[in-house]
């Protein structure tokens, strides 16, 4: 349970996360991916604050949770609202703005 | 910092929560003055949350149906979760589970259970397999290099593998309500009020975005 450890782990989900966003054409999936980026960078928060004996570390990782929760309810709230237009939410079909 | 004794439970939620993963006597002995050194129980802990936090979130990305990843990414919070208590942050692991596996996720569920995707409609799961792979390697790469850089200032853990968390006694308080809680209250007031607005902005954009008529 070394720091490298905790932040290979962290860089690990980061990476899935990412490859996620970027493969998947499913935007529920896609919003998923985004919310393992988020823990990701809250693991590296924590583990870097572990290491300094400091709190600050904490709180932030707390912003990053709310700001994760309120993201996460905006983006389904478009989801839904995409879905009630284009009855598809691959986001391959939905480029509506294109061109 | 002082020299003390480990940093106790707070708060009966805590309590049980982290005593769930906490049931190891070594996370009850007392800290070593200078330097803590994980205990094989906590090593062993760590591995095995580690491969099921990577299990699970390799299956977010993998599967075809939303629903299935949605419920992977619920048990990858949880042994997150798990693995925030192995760190000492005993608040976050809670919040974690209350806030983001209890409330986030479970809007998650509702919204794919809303949709209601039929099989054919799921389409395909993913995109060319060496895509995938060379996007994974060049990100892994490129987040594992910015972290070496931090070499200067944590040690290049790489090369001192046995470097552990945290030299020195934490502060009582560490990682719980009351030291938590005085942080954000005291230090990081300005972005804790901030937050709160972000919330009730995100409120309001949030039911305005999903009305049929505003």
């Amino acid at each position: 349970m070394t720091p490298g450890n905790l932040l290979t782990l962290a860089a690990l989900l980061f990476t899935i996360g990412i490859v996620g966003v970027i493969i998947r054409r499913n935007a529920l999936v896609i919003l998923m991916s985004v919310e393992l980026m988020l823990n990701a960078a809250n693991l590296t928060l924590l583990t870097f604050s572990r290491m300094r004996g400091d709190d600050g570390g904490h709180v932030l990782a707390f912003m990053v949770i709310a700001v994760a929760a309120s993201e996460a309810a905006v983006g389904l709230a478009i989801v839904i609202h995409v879905f009630r237009h284009f009855r598809n939410i691959n986001v391959d079909d939905v480029g509506d703005l294109k061109h | 910092m002082r020299v003390g004794s480990q940093p106790k439970l707070r708060g009966p939620g805590l309590a049980t929560l982290a005593g769930l993963f906490a049931l190891w006597p070594s996370l009850a002995s007392a800290q070593a003055a200078t330097e803590y050194v994980p205990s094989t129980s906590e090593n062993v802990a760590f591995y095995l949350l580690a491969a099921v936090t990577l299990a699970m979130g390799l299956s977010v990305v993998l599967r075809r149906n939303p629903l299935h990843g949605a419920l992977s990414l619920v048990v990858s919070f949880f042994s997150l979760a798990g693995i925030y208590v192995l760190l000492y942050a005993h608040l976050l692991a809670t919040l974690q589970v209350l806030v983001y596996a209890g409330a986030i996720m479970v809007l998650f569920t509702f919204v794919i259970m809303l949709l209601n995707l039929q099989d054919r409609e799921l389409g395909e799961a993913r995109g060319p397999v060496a895509k995938s792979v060379a996007v994974g390697v060049m990100t892994f790469l490129a987040v594992w290099v910015i972290m070496t850089a931090q070499s200067a200032v944590v040690g290049n853990f790489l090369t001192e593998p046995t470097r552990t968390p945290t030299a020195g006694a934490l502060p009582a308080t560490y990682g719980g309500v009351a030291g938590v809680g005085g942080a954000l209250f005291r230090d990081y007031l300005l972005p804790f009020e901030l937050v709160s607005v972000l919330l009730l902005v995100a409120i309001v954009g949030a039911v305005a975005v999903a009305k049929k008529r505003i």
